[in-house]
Order: C-alpha cells, then sequence, then structure tokens
C-alpha cells in the first residue's frame, strides 16, 4: 500500500466511511504494524489541528456576527464613568496642557527678562515709594518724573561730556552751579560768553540742596568787574515774572516766564515751581526776577508737564554758601549785594549779565 | 432555546451545555449578556470599544474551548469568571502597551486566574501557525483542505468543483496538498 493510499484510509476511517469489513482489517492492520499505528496517531492529530483552526474561525465570525448587532457607542456612553470636566481634560490632554504651561511659563520668563523686568528690581522699589507718597501727598502721587537739566543725562555713565550752566557769585571766580551737574566729574571747564574756557575746580559740593560751588583756576582769568545782580533772600511770590538765562545749546539763551508755585516737585519747599521753557543744558542757570535779583537756580524740569521747571531757591543758596569750610576759600568770598538792573529793561539786564553766566563743560572720564 | 429568551441572561448551566451543542442562540445571548460589563470595565481602564471587543472575544474562547475540550469547573458564577478572566487579559494588554497606571478601576468581584491564559496561549500558538501555513500553501490546496478537513465536504463534490477527471486524481492533489502543508506548519518557529 503506497503512501497516499494509506493515508487516504486513514482518512476515511477516521470519518466512519469504511465498512465494518474493511474497518476490522484495518484495526488488524494497527495493531500488527508499529508504523501504521503511528501514522494514524499523527495524521490524527494534525487533521485535529486543522479542524481546531476551523473551529476557531467559525468562533470568531459567530462573534463578530452578535458583535455587530451591539451598539457599542451608546453603551459606551452609558458605561462611561464621567469624572468631573477638568479631571478628564486634564486626562485626556495632560500631556498637550504641560507642554503649553510649560512654553508660557518660559515665555513669560524669557520676556521678563528681556525687557529686564528681573535686572531692574527699583522698579518694584519705586513702584512701593510711589504709593507711600501718594498717601502723604495726595493728588502728587502721579507719577511724575522729573528730568534733570543737567544736559545728556542718559550720557553720563559714557565717558563723555556733558554741559550745564553756571554763574558768578563774585567777581574773583566763584561760581555757582548745580550739584547734579558736576557730581562725578573728573575735571570741570567754564566758557564765558566770549569763548573763552577756563579750568575750573569744584570747592563744595551739596547733593540736597543740589548745589556745587565751583573756583576758575585757570591762571589766565582775570577777575571780573563787580556783579550786576545780587540774591534775594525772602521768598518771591507766586506770579512774579522771571527769567533764566543758560546754554541749552552753544549759544546763551534767554527764557522768559513767571513763578507758579511756591514748591517744588512733590511738595519740595526748597524749589520753586516756575513756568519758564528750559531745556536740557539750563541746570544750573541763574533764575532772576523782574528786578534782576537772583531767586533761585535751575534745577530741573518735569517732563510730563509742559513748560514746567524747578528752580533752587536763593536761600539754600545761600545757606549752601556759608557751609563752604573755610579752608576750602583759597579768596575770600564776599556776596555781592548791590543791584543795577533794577531799572534796566530785559535786553540790558541780559546783555548786563552775559558775562558772568558761564558754560560748564564737564568730563568724566 | 425559545426565541422570546434571546435577550434574557442565559443561566450557567444553559451556557455550557449550549456551548456543548454548539448552540447559536446560547452564544448569543451570552454574549449579549455579559458584554456591556467587560465594556465598562475597559473603557473606564484606559481603552475603547475595539479593545473590549478584543478582549471579551478571547474571554469567550477561551470558556468555550474550556468547555469543549471538558476541563472546565465552573468554581464560581460565570459572570464573575468572564469579568475575571477579561480583567486579567486587559491588565496584561495594558503592560505590554506600557499604559498602565498601576491602579484599575473595578466594577464586579473577581478571581485570580492566572493559568487560564497560559494553556489559550498554546492554542492561539498553533491557531496562528496553521493559519500561517494555510496562507502559504496557496490555491488551490487551501481549498481543497479547508474544504475536506474543515467543512466535511466528500471527496466527490471536491472533484467536481475543481473540474477533476475522476475522484483519484483529486485524492492524489488532496495528498500532496496535505504533505506541503505539514511540511509548512512544522517548519514554522514558534
Amino acid at each position: 500500500m503506497s503512501e497516499k493510499e494509506l493515508l487516504d484510509q486513514i482518512d476515511r476511517y477516521l470519518n466512519g466511511e469504511i465498512t465494518k469489513e474493511e474497518r476490522a482489517r484495518f484495526e488488524s492492520l494497527r495493531i500488527e504494524d508499529a508504523s501504521v499505528n503511528e501514522k494514524v496517531v499523527e495524521h490524527k492529530h494534525f487533521v485535529g489541528l486543522i479542524k481546531q483552526y476551523g473551529e476557531r474561525l467559525e468562533l470568531e465570525r459567530r462573534l463578530d456576527e452578535i458583535h455587530g448587532e451591539i451598539d457599542v457607542h451608546t453603551l459606551e456612553d452609558e458605561l462611561m464613568i464621567h469624572p468631573s470636566g477638568i479631571v478628564r481634560l486634564w486626562r485626556n490632554h495632560h500631556s498637550k496642557i504641560s507642554v503649553a504651561a510649560s512654553i508660557a511659563i518660559f515665555a513669560v520668563l524669557c520676556t521678563l527678562f528681556f525687557t529686564g523686568y528681573l535686572a531692574d528690581r527699583s522698579r518694584n522699589y519705586e513702584y512701593v515709594v510711589g504709593k507711600i507718597k501718594g498717601l502723604e501727598n495726595g493728588q502728587r502721587t502721579l507719577s511724575n518724573k522729573v528730568n534733570q537739566l543737567d544736559g545728556n543725562k542718559g550720557v553720563r555713565t559714557n565717558p563723555g561730556n556733558f554741559k550745564g550752566t553756571g554763574f558768578a557769585i563774585s567777581s574773583n571766580g566763584y561760581i555757582v552751579t548745580d550739584y547734579h551737574v558736576v557730581n562725578g566729574a573728573d575735571s570741570v571747564y567754564v566758557q564765558s560768553y566770549d569763548g573763552k574756557s577756563y579750568k575750573a575746580k569744584v570747592i563744595h559740593l551739596e547733593a540736597d540742596p543740589d548745589v556745587a560751588i565751583l573756583q576758575i583756576t585757570d591762571p589766565s582769568f582775570k577777575a571780573l568787574a563787580p556783579l550786576p545782580y545780587d540774591f534775594k533772600k525772602a521768598e518771591s511770590d507766586i506770579g512774579e515774572n522771571v527769567f533764566t538765562v543758560g546754554y541749552p545749546i552753544d549759544a546763551m539763551v534767554l527764557g522768559m516766564g513767571y513763578l507758579s508755585a511756591g514748591s517744588g516737585y512733590q511738595g519740595d519747599s526748597t524749589s520753586y515751581q516756575i513756568s519758564v521753557p528750559v531745556n536740557p543744558g539750563n541746570s544750573g542757570g541763574p533764575l532772576l526776577d523782574n528786578k534782576g535779583n537772583v531767586i533761585g537756580i535751575v534745577d530741573a524740569k518735569q517732563t510730563n508737564m509742559a513748560g514746567t521747571a524747578f528752580a533752587l531757591k536763593s536761600s539754600y543758596l545761600m545757606k549752601a554758601i556759608e557751609n563752604i569750610p573755610a579752608d576750602s576759600l583759597k579768596n575770600p568770598l564776599t556776596l555781592n549785594n548791590k543791584n543795577v538792573l533794577a531799572t534796566l529793561n530785559r535786553v540790558q539786564q541780559v546783555k548786563k549779565l552775559q558775562n558772568y553766566i558761564f558754560m560748564v563743560r564737564v568730563y568724566n572720564q | 432555546m425559545s426565541k422570546e429568551s434571546v435577550n434574557t441572561i442565559p443561566t450557567d448551566s444553559e451556557v455550557i451545555l449550549g456551548i456543548l451543542n454548539n448552540s447559536e442562540s446560547v452564544l448569543k445571548r451570552l454574549y449579549i449578556a455579559y458584554f456591556p460589563m467587560v465594556l465598562q470595565l475597559i473603557i473606564n481602564n484606559n481603552g475603547d470599544g475595539d479593545d473590549a471587543k478584543d478582549i471579551y472575544q478571547e474571554a469567550i474562547i477561551i470558556l468555550y474551548n474550556k468547555v469543549k475540550t471538558g476541563d472546565f469547573e465552573l468554581s464560581s458564577k460565570l459572570k464573575t469568571y468572564i469579568y475575571s478572566v477579561c480583567r486579567r487579559l486587559w491588565l496584561k494588554r495594558l503592560s505590554q502597551m506600557n499604559r498602565y497606571g498601576g491602579d484599575i478601576k473595578d466594577f464586579e468581584e473577581y478571581l485570580s486566574v492566572d493559568d487560564e491564559s497560559e494553556k489559550n496561549n498554546e492554542r492561539d500558538l498553533q491557531f496562528n501557525k496553521m493559519g500561517e501555513a494555510l496562507k502559504l500553501l496557496g490555491e488551490p490546496c487551501k481549498t481543497i483542505i479547508e474544504d475536506f478537513y474543515i467543512n466535511n465536504r466528500s471527496m466527490k463534490e471536491i472533484c467536481e468543483d475543481f473540474g477533476y477527471t475522476n475522484a483519484d486524481n483529486a485524492k492524489t492533489q488532496k495528498y500532496k496538498c496535505l504533505q506541503r502543508l505539514k511540511k509548512l506548519f512544522f517548519q514554522q518557529k514558534d
């Protein structure tokens, strides 16, 4: 019997398709021939595997069919435990949310960093100060900013020169200007109306009030004629016409206006508020009344109020002069008390004044 | 089984008998009865409807095979058994997908069913191997083998379908096909 025939017989035998006679013969063959028996067992096992495969496929098909009849979506909706919206949002999108949050934090930090917010701590400080002052001063809390009129304020850190104005307080070379003009200077030069430049020395500095006293030390300096103006010790009144002469540009400039308030920036009682057009470079110039009395030193202006400036009252200048240590004064400093301008008109006043007003050049290399 | 009872939950013994008798309607009632329970388990534990279908059908097949081979002992309610098998299968699937967060929300009581799926794996393996071998076998062999051994059709019918001139030719063909199938089946690595 060939292998093929044997297998065919086994198939028939297993399927029960053979006659009784054949079966008996085949069974005795199995007993006689172990190899035949082995074949039968082996084949039966393999056919079993095939049948199992078929059954499994069939079962899966049937299950899929049943599954197709179930409305899974409706069931899902019914059976899903719905956590609160936020929890669900977090569960479904937590990675996206995390990334978004990181980017947002990063962006905020970057913005703060690049705008200098993190570096500039004084911003907070100023803010707090502003608040306290606000409580004290009521309406003046509006964050007014003062620009000091010392030429190019921003350039100060830059080793270069900037300038202000100064004026003589005696004929022998003492000049007054603002503290903030010469503060930190390495060398100071003053330039007169006729263009001559003299080296000067800072002999006295007072930050508060904002006053500096210079002395011209240049050997080429010749003493001036007696001063045409004097210094008013009493306070001036609101509404008085005032004027100033200074060097906001390379030429001397006259600024006229009136005294608008008896106190300065944020209620500073050492200053007047004046309504006089002033510009950077006017700092340190004299403020005179109609009669040619020096009533103050131009000091600062308010950037957010047009035409508003401040001038230190002359009485504080006097005090500062008194404070000069005696050994700083090489020459006697005697203040002039004679006023020759009182009867002159403005043009003549300025002409008389011009020799006593200096451009102050500051080098801080 | 009457038609009206198609939507009622079959009793446990009904299910066992139904499986043994290849009852379509019992299988259907069984399937419909417990699917929501498994769906609930899975969709509330990081899965979706398709996952639930896969897991549930796998569990039904396990039950089916166990009942068929006669080594099924009902030691608890059938519902608990199915839930436990699905739970175990799903935990396994979750950890394979690295989605297992360490806790699982349970909706039913369950038993520990450790060895269940091991045995089934053996069957799964053979099932897959057989499927693969039949695929490689190609036509007309595949159909001849399936017709004869799975669909239990006679050689005469097959002979007619394929237009063999006599049954002997068909037998020769079947023999060759079977030899090749065996070769393909046993050649495969596990």
